[in-house]
């Protein structure tokens, strides 16, 4: 754990400083613009769908569906980050009580 | 406070005696509120690490050293999946290459020479990096970068141990739910990006092949098959519009 912990936080601290200190040139570049632009927002999406439809290498459907549901009607009514959070939390756990 | 903050703007001796009282109290506010504003990240973040396994050391030397929240959510939201700790290093690697593009704007601004680069490179974040844009003066910029990096920094790290040290308490984290902390806190991460139907595409690229290949590779390495995918695609639609224009 300790490994992956180090490794992550050095790779991102390389790619902070990478930024302040290679050439104008490269992040100008049009396809590192697009792939810094893109990338994030298809992690995310991906890590979403992981983490609630899936258990280990299995595909599943339970309560967390339910709490991802809230969180995004939360996110549609501009809640805020805590509210949609906690919104999601309860509302799976509430969820898990009643079935 | 005050204190840390004027040490931590290199180069702003020179140039505030231009710059408005009120002007820089404005700056200084904002800082301090984006910070507080992240720590209700922070204590979801704190509290996801640890219902994912990971101990108080563990959670706090994230925030300490990795320190850009998504790459975090990332990381642990990898572990609670079971996934390996260092396919979860790469997904945050990879979430984290966004903070590479603000140098762009910001190595301009702060004029960084030698070593005060790598003492700075930690505190380059959305945060910061927003912070920093369009102050009307360059000190003013830079006051927006340092405040924000220290105010989030400061924040982020209290927060995440009192969140670490509240889960613990916990025996059982789905009966709270606490299994979709990580999935609503990307919701409300990639909300605020959408903003066209390039981005729409990208997201929904991503989330069919990472669910497309749940039943065929180790967890955690299917969101790296989704980067992989939307890689080739940024890279092919930037050609195709290079050309477009040509």
């Amino acid at each position: 754990m300790w490994l992956g912990i180090l490794v992550g936080a050095l790779a991102c601290y390389s790619l902070k400083l990478a930024g302040l200190s290679v050439p104008k040139s490269v992040l100008e570049d049009r396809r590192v613009q697009k792939i810094a632009a893109l990338l994030p927002v298809a992690l995310l999406a991906a890590l979403t769908m992981t983490q609630t439809f899936s258990q280990k290498t299995h595909l599943s459907f339970d309560s967390r569906a339910v709490g991802l549901a809230v969180a995004v009607l939360a996110v549609l009514r501009r809640m805020s980050f805590l509210t949609v959070v906690v919104a999601a939390a309860v509302s799976a756990a509430l969820f898990r009580l009643v079935i | 406070m005050t204190r840390a903050e004027t040490v931590g703007v290199p180069g702003s001796d020179t140039q505030t005696p231009h710059i408005e009282p009120q002007a820089r109290r404005t700056v200084l506010r904002d800082g301090i509120s984006i910070g507080v504003a992240t720590g209700t990240y922070g204590l979801s973040f704190g509290a996801l690490a640890a219902a994912a396994g990971l101990s108080l050391a563990q959670t706090s030397a994230l925030s300490l050293l990795m320190f850009t929240g998504a790459s975090q959510f990332a990381f642990v939201g990898v572990i609670a999946a079971g996934g390996a700790p260092l396919a979860g290093a790469m997904s945050a690697a990879l979430l984290g290459s966004r903070n590479a593009l603000y140098g762009l704007h910001l190595s301009r601004l702060l004029r960084l020479r030698g070593v005060r680069r790598f003492g700075t490179a930690q505190f380059v974040i959305d945060e910061s990096a927003a912070m920093s844009l369009d102050r009307g003066a360059e000190a003013l910029s830079r006051l927006g970068f340092w405040s924000a990096g220290i105010g989030v920094f400061v924040c982020w790290n209290i927060a995440t141990a009192v969140g670490a040290l509240g889960a613990q308490l916990i025996s059982d984290p789905s009966t709270y739910g606490l299994d979709v902390v990580a999935p609503a806190a990307f919701v409300a991460l990639i909300a605020p990006r959408l903003k066209d139907l390039e981005t729409w595409r990208a997201a929904f690229l991503g989330a069919a092949v990472a669910l497309a290949f749940v039943p065929f590779v180790p967890a955690g390495v299917t969101v790296l098959m989704s980067a992989c995918v939307v890689t080739i695609v940024a890279v092919r639609s930037s050609r195709t519009s290079a050309a477009g224009e040509a």
